[in-house]
């Protein structure tokens, strides 16, 4: 840390040197949460996101601020929070619903229902660390949803189980909300926010960018992060996306791409030895997140060759599908099992409208793509 | 939902440590229970150990400073004497053993669930209290073994529990949370224990040291609780006023020390864990 002057100088309580640099990981947040509310907190790694819902907790102390809160906190910052390894599911749950104020019998009165959600019926006598990741984040979702505090922390935990209990406990939380609770979400999942969040905060290194609407807030934050050009920052050795790039036919980069005219997305793809079977894949989202369509190269009965190899690959957006709007574009590898690499909210781009008459009809309609439906018309017998 | 209790952060901390810990009291409870439960579980001796190490240590000390040294027991035989020494030594070495890495062997549980810190080392204190049953037990026998019965002075026998309990709440305390930033903690509290059974008269009567220095020798809090535990329990001379007097000065200063270095410490554990 700061070395032995350091520790002496804490050991005997003087403060810090003048001058030293200061890194406020949250500065000049105010916000108030009533109940019944469900607040999302967006921003990328680093923002302030887990800082924030840690004051809230209180596991780490402001610096400066004040934070009033109206009833129990049941927080959820960190995989596995609060288990002891060592002891079973069971009391676990007595644990935990200590460490929340409750007595051993208001726990017990929520024990089966903890257990029916969490789905670890069998292993609620086994101690929790020979349990699967997935299982222990289910247990401790299910004591946070279902021991009693008014307040709810959630920080991005839910990732880490499948996508039916993400759903399961997306439900949960909107059926707390709707009971008066209020929810603090921390999540990388827009099309997450925006659902389940009735406002939502957008932190950027320490600070509130927007706070408002779920709905706009979102909206925002993917437009203003994403970008036309994406290279990628510290890749690793896995198969990684180097680079990606909107161009038009002729090749130009393509900022504001006419929805009369194929956008290309331009790859740089790296792959290792071994990474035989990988796949390359986009996705489509409309600017508040919710996914358009999505496209991988098997679609095509192409697939990548093993590596090592650094290949470039383009996808052609087909002419006359967006509408006029706000897009993103993500890029990811996966070998059909897990997610390799992935670029999210990924290349940011808003479509204009074409210059053929045809196209004016379609200005203004409802909805993320233009279908060509083929209709009928004929006089009835 | 009728709980409208209002928290209230700042930079201060958060209330009153006492009142805290007290309205977490189920979870104090909940953690000895588990610390127990972890402790016995995994130990094939279980409970046993706690009679084991006291009963060995009374034989080696009174085969070589009993018997062989001559060590003088204030008219006792020599293995209820320095049993009964034994009994609130190796309570107090395993409370300080347990308390001063109780905070660090938990990280993880204090980076992500809040609760009131100081109940960590309060537990840990509370947690060594069933073995030194057990071995008080033991105690018991071998008073009947050798026909000792206790005399009137055996009601001030919980002083000196308490004298004990809240000593070893005092430093676990402070060497818990010191423990957190600077982990030679741990490498020095063996080395503390080991000079402590000689600063404390566990295998030979604080008689052997000159009247004047009896309240320089007391300031170690343990040799009261010792001298206090002959007395009550096999009728040797009761420590003195002034004794009992440094003694007491010793366990205030550590109490409000350690307590003042814990709150100051809390507000970074979660930090610098």
């Amino acid at each position: 840390m700061d070395g032995f002057w350091g520790a002496v100088r804490s050991a005997t309580g003087a403060p810090a040197p003048e001058g030293a640099q200061t890194l406020w990981a949250l500065r000049d947040v105010s916000l108030e949460v009533r109940n019944g509310e469900v607040l999302g907190v967006i921003g990328r790694n680093g923002a302030g996101k887990s800082t924030l819902l840690k004051v809230l907790s209180r596991i780490t102390i402001p610096t400066e601020g004040r934070v009033e809160i109206r009833g129990r906190v049941g927080s959820l910052l960190d995989l596995g929070a609060g288990f002891h390894p060592n002891l079973t599911g069971r009391d676990n749950v007595m644990l935990n619903g200590a460490i929340l104020g409750m007595t051993r019998d208001e726990i017990l009165r929520r024990f089966d229902a903890i257990v029916d959600f969490a789905e670890v019926a069998g292993a609620i006598d086994t101690p929790v660390k020979y349990y699967s990741s997935g299982m222990y984040v289910q247990l401790a979702f299910s004591v946070s949803a279902y021991l009693e505090s008014e307040i709810l922390v959630v920080d991005e935990v839910l990732a880490a189980a499948d996508a039916r209990f993400q759903k399961k406990c997306l439900a949960r939380i909107e059926e707390m909300a709707q009971a008066g609770r209020a929810v603090l979400f921390a999540s990388h999942d827009m099309a997450a926010v925006q659902c389940l969040c009735t406002s939502a905060l957008w932190l950027d290194r320490g600070q509130v960018v927007h706070h408002g609407d779920s709905r706009s807030v979102v909206g925002r934050y993917l437009t203003a992060e994403g970008r036309d050009l994406y290279s990628a920052q510290s890749p690793g050795d896995g198969p990684v996306v180097l680079e990606a790039q909107l161009v038009c036919q002729d090749g130009a980069a393509a900022v504001r791409p006419r929805v009369t005219e194929p956008i290309v997305v331009r790859m740089h793809v790296r792959l290792p030895a071994g990474a035989a079977g990988t796949r390359l894949g986009i996705a489509v989202r409309s600017a508040d997140g919710v996914p358009v369509f999505s496209s991988n190269l098997e679609d095509a009965g192409l697939s990548l060759p093993s590596g090592p190899v650094t290949l470039r690959a383009e996808v052609e957006i087909p002419a006359d599908t967006l509408l006029v709007g706000e897009y993103h574009v993500a890029t990811c590898l996966s070998n059909g099992a897990d997610l390799l690499d992935s670029h999210e909210p990924g290349l940011a781009f808003s479509t204009e409208p074409g210059a053929t008459l045809l196209y004016h009809r379609w200005a203004g309609r409802k909805g993320l793509v233009q279908v060509p439906c083929r209709w009928t018309v004929e006089r009835a017998p | 939902m009728n709980r409208t209790n209002l928290t209230v952060i700042t930079p201060d901390g958060i209330g009153d440590p006492w009142s805290e810990a007290w309205a977490y009291r189920e979870l104090l409870y909940f953690t000895v229970w588990r610390d127990l439960r972890v402790r016995y579980r995994h130990i094939g001796l279980g409970a046993a150990w706690a009679v084991v190490q006291p009963f060995t240590m009374m034989i080696v000390l009174s085969l070589v400073l009993g018997l062989m040294a001559g060590v003088p027991a204030d008219g006792a035989p020599y293995p209820v004497f320095t049993f009964a020494g034994l009994v609130p030594w190796i309570y107090f070495a395993s409370a300080m053993t347990h308390g001063a890495s109780s905070l660090v062997s938990i990280q993880d549980f204090l980076a992500t669930v809040y609760f009131p810190r100081l109940i960590v080392p309060l537990a840990a204190v509370l947690v060594p209290l069933v073995d030194a049953a057990l071995a008080f037990a033991v105690l018991t026998l071998m008073m009947a073994w050798y026909g000792i019965a206790p005399g009137p002075a055996l009601i001030a026998l919980p002083v000196f529990v308490l004298l004990a309990v809240v000593f070893a709440a005092s430093a676990t305390t402070w060497l818990s949370a010191l423990n957190v930033k600077y982990r030679d903690v741990r490498f020095v509290v063996p080395f503390l224990l080991q000079f402590g059974l000689f600063a404390t008269p566990v295998a030979y009567p604080s008689s052997l040291v000159p009247e004047p220095w009896r309240g320089l020798y007391a300031l170690n809090p343990m040799v009261t609780v010792v001298d206090g535990f002959r007395w009550t329990l096999i009728s040797t001379p009761a420590p003195t006023g002034v004794m009992l007097l440094a003694s007491t000065c010793t366990v205030v200063v550590t109490l409000a020390l350690g307590l003042r270095y814990f709150r100051r410490m809390e507000r970074v554990f979660a930090d610098v864990l």
